[in-house]
């Protein structure tokens, strides 16, 4: 009965957030900001992962196909494929659901609890979508962008891991990631990271918005945030995958 | 001026407000006082639509405001102004920023227009050289005053203040009761204060409504609550040992 509750309130949520803006230039103003800190200020740590991703899915991948059967090229196809069709889209979602979701839900959360939520109310202003809307339509534009950045540099970081440690050459590398190349795993990947952006500034949103009483609630709500946008993440994963690719 | 008529509300079936029925007056300061629970910052905050009432009525110069839908009454709200208990100032805005926020939002204002509007209202309650600084960086007194110039940037017509000067030294709040009165009289303006603080009752009460145990116990103004007999409400006026050698128990000035 509680998931049907707040299944129903998100979703009322939902409905105020997309409602008509009242000054579409304040609005943009707000989502432009919104793309700088939940998109650019994710660069960093993105990159550094994609780096450390792609590294080590050579490096499993070269070690488990220690057969001199297999092509040594298959190296890279498998650390291509992994990161097109998996890490780039949902494992960067989960990193984000962690960094950008529990940001979302600790700002909204503060905001309510020392009602700064009340006092846009007060001026007659659609706080839940003021608030709301600018981060989703940013975190949408945004993600695409992160997911792609992610893919070239768990690429480069597998390259760069795998031939210091020996396991494969620049040439065979090459010639594994080029191998039956199929451009629509780019395309499935980032319908992926839209879907996923979504589903973190939504879930995050919601449980920062409707956050009530102090300093102890915040910090459950950001919790609660990261762990709710996880888990719908990993199950919209599965649909996703047997919608676009079966 | 604003009606509520037999207000009820509960929260998980325990009443909190019983029957609430008053008025509050065009260009007065119209207090609603009573003990911490009593349920003044709920009537207050069901005056503006911030919790939803039970059943009753609420009507801003006759129009029901528990009627109206979303629209109607965001089309209300902009008359409205209000001062929170902690400011509610926005931590991410500077004092500039916090104070022209409803005219970014609501007026077609020129960058100049926007700061002569704010420096009038910065003026208006004496505060100089902030425009700034962030609220982080403001003390509790300023925070109040940046609150009350954000409240009627816009020319409200009902000016809301939940516990005005909580937090704040005696001499800073009665120096922010005295800006409220002000601002009341000079923009003629509805004004209702939720406060316990019985300095603020002295000082600028023009009607008084004495919430106990959630019902309206007593109404007058500050002068009546000399003359009145009712227990409750001398209790909790004169509930210190100085103000009791104002007025001894039981007994009228």
């Amino acid at each position: 009965m509680t998931l049907f509750h707040h299944l129903g309130k998100y979703v009322l949520l939902l409905k105020k957030v997309f409602a008509k803006p009242e000054k579409a230039r304040v609005y943009y103003k707000q989502t432009i900001r919104e793309i700088e800190t939940l998109g650019i200020n994710s660069i960093g740590i993105i990159a550094m992962i994609s780096v450390f991703m792609g590294a080590v899915i050579t490096i499993q991948t070269a070690y488990n196909t220690e057969n001199p059967l297999l092509p040594t090229y298959l190296i890279g196809l498998a650390a291509r494929d992994s990161i097109l069709l998996e890490f780039s889209s949902t494992i960067v979602a989960l990193i984000l659901a962690g960094k950008v979701g529990s940001n979302i839900a600790s700002e909204l959360g503060t905001m309510s609890v020392t009602e700064q939520i009340d006092a846009l109310e007060i001026m007659g202003i659609n706080s839940a979508s003021y608030l709301i809307l600018p981060k989703i339509i940013a975190l949408m534009f945004f993600a695409p962008f992160l997911t792609l950045m992610s893919m070239i540099i768990g690429i480069f970081g597998g390259w760069a891991a795998g031939t210091s440690v020996g396991a494969v050459t620049t040439t065979y590398y090459i010639h594994g990631i080029q191998y039956e190349f199929i451009p629509y795993y780019v395309t499935y990947s980032l319908i992926k990271s839209v879907v996923f952006a979504f589903i973190i500034t939504t879930v995050s949103s919601y449980h920062g918005y409707f956050t009530k009483g102090g300093a102890l609630e915040v910090g459950r709500s950001s919790t609660k945030a990261v762990v709710h946008s996880s888990v719908v993440i990993l199950l919209f994963n599965l649909i996703l995958t047997q919608l676009l690719l079966s | 001026m604003i009606e509520v008529n037999t207000l009820n509300k509960s929260f998980n079936c325990v009443w909190v407000l019983k029957d609430i029925t008053t008025r509050f007056s065009r260009g007065k300061a119209n207090l609603i006082i009573g003990r911490s629970g009593s349920g003044k910052s709920v009537l207050l905050k069901s005056i503006v639509g911030l919790l939803e009432i039970d059943s009753g009525e609420i009507l801003f110069e006759g129009q029901n405001f528990t009627r109206m839908n979303f629209a109607e009454r965001k089309k209300i709200r902009r008359k409205f102004g209000m001062l929170f208990q902690g400011g509610a100032l926005f931590d991410s805005l500077t004092v500039y920023e916090n104070i022209s926020f409803n005219l970014d939002f609501f007026t077609s204002m020129t960058k100049k227009e926007k700061q002569k509007r704010v420096k009038y209202c910065l003026e208006l309650v004496n505060l100089k050289n902030v425009t700034h600084l962030y609220p982080s960086e403001l003390s509790g007194g300023m925070k109040k005053r940046t609150a009350i110039a954000r409240a009627i940037v816009m020319n409200p017509s009902y000016l809301f203040c939940d516990e005005p000067n909580s937090g704040l030294d005696p001499e800073t709040a009665t120096i922010i009761d005295n800006l409220i009165k002000r601002i009341t009289l000079e923009l003629g303006i509805t004004t209702v204060i939720n406060t316990h603080d019985i300095n603020s009752v002295l000082e600028i009460g023009d009607n008084v409504l004495f919430i106990h145990e959630g019902q309206n116990w007593w109404e007058g103004t500050k002068e009546e609550i000399f003359t009145s007999g009712n227990e409750e409400l001398n209790d909790f006026v004169f509930a210190t040992e100085i103000i009791k050698r104002i007025k001894p128990p039981n007994t009228s000035i």
